[in-house]
């Protein structure tokens, strides 16, 4: 296996999503290649270093008046579609 | 190397009952959903706006439409994965707006293969988490993720940070699987590249300095 050809496969190795030997025949690639070993680790810390950033939480009180204004529009549109 | 697990979020096997008390006309059902999945469409508006206020409107006009359209909401796909759809247009509507001189779409294909081809091969260590403060490192990340083109953040945060499937960004995007593949494969790469300056290795090792 080249590292084009590695590359090509990371986002299934990571995802797990592949058969058995496609798998075996990477894992072999990763045992002489350091570049492919490098690329992978980093490739999976970035996945997880932004899964578990908490970027772009949503803050109570914002989360608070949000949920509100939800509801008044949906109450609102409620009344103006319900029968009579 | 292991692999990476997708996040499962307390996926409530009740939403189908919550839907259909929504649909029936209980309000506090849909304020159950609306409870359930504010985050989430707060963050996958954040991340494809880029803009605080916009992603404000985006959460509530998303909630809205649903609200407003639960009828023709046919339960082919989870009402999660439905919303997601809709919060994604919204967002991508709005961000159209804010940059009315580039063309913002999905469809786009960004040039060649050679904007992902790795060229930075330091390992990181020790973890960025010990090399960066919170609020420095999520300013890193922030600024990191604005430079993708909007097409393959929006593929990454619906895969890696949210946790969605393959096939239920597919359907949310209205993409192809192997589009989504293709995007996710390159956003991962971009990212882990445009990282590698702030977490490689900096003494000894591969380390350039």
């Amino acid at each position: 296996m080249t590292c084009s050809e590695f590359l090509k496969e990371l986002t299934d190795y990571l995802d797990d999503s592949m058969d058995a030997q496609t798998k075996a025949e990477l894992e072999d690639h990763l045992q002489w290649c350091h570049n492919c070993y490098v690329i992978c680790n980093t490739t999976k810390m970035t996945i997880e270093i932004y899964r578990d950033s908490s970027l772009y939480e949503l803050p109570d009180d914002l989360r608070g008046r949000l949920r509100s204004a939800i509801l008044t529009k949906c109450k609102g549109h409620k009344e103006h579609t319900d029968p009579q | 190397m292991g692999t990476i697990q997708p996040k499962i979020e307390g996926q409530a096997s009740d939403e189908s009952t919550l839907v259909h008390a929504a649909k029936a006309g209980d309000i506090s059902a849909f304020e159950e959903l609306v409870r359930r999945y504010d985050r989430n469409v707060f963050r996958i508006a954040q991340h494809i706006t880029q803009n605080r206020e916009d992603a404000e409107d985006v959460v509530q006009d998303a909630f809205l439409k649903a609200y407003q359209n639960l009828a023709n909401f046919q339960e082919q796909s989870k009402f999660y994965t439905w919303l997601v759809r809709i919060a994604v247009n919204e967002a991508l509507m709005r961000l159209r707006r804010r940059r009315p001189e580039r063309m913002v779409s999905l469809d786009e294909d960004i040039k060649t293969e050679e904007d992902s081809m790795p060229r930075e091969v330091a390992d990181w260590s020790p973890n960025p988490e010990q090399l960066y403060g919170q609020g420095e490192l999520k300013e890193i990340l922030s600024k990191t993720i604005q430079g993708l083109p909007p097409s393959f953040r929006t593929v990454f945060v619906l895969r890696d940070v949210e946790g969605l499937s393959t096939e239920e960004t597919a359907d949310a995007l209205d993409l192809s699987i192997p589009a989504v593949k293709s995007r996710l494969l390159r956003a991962r790469l971009q990212l882990r590249e445009r990282l590698s300056k702030y977490f490689k290795n900096r003494v000894g090792g591969d380390g350039k300095q």
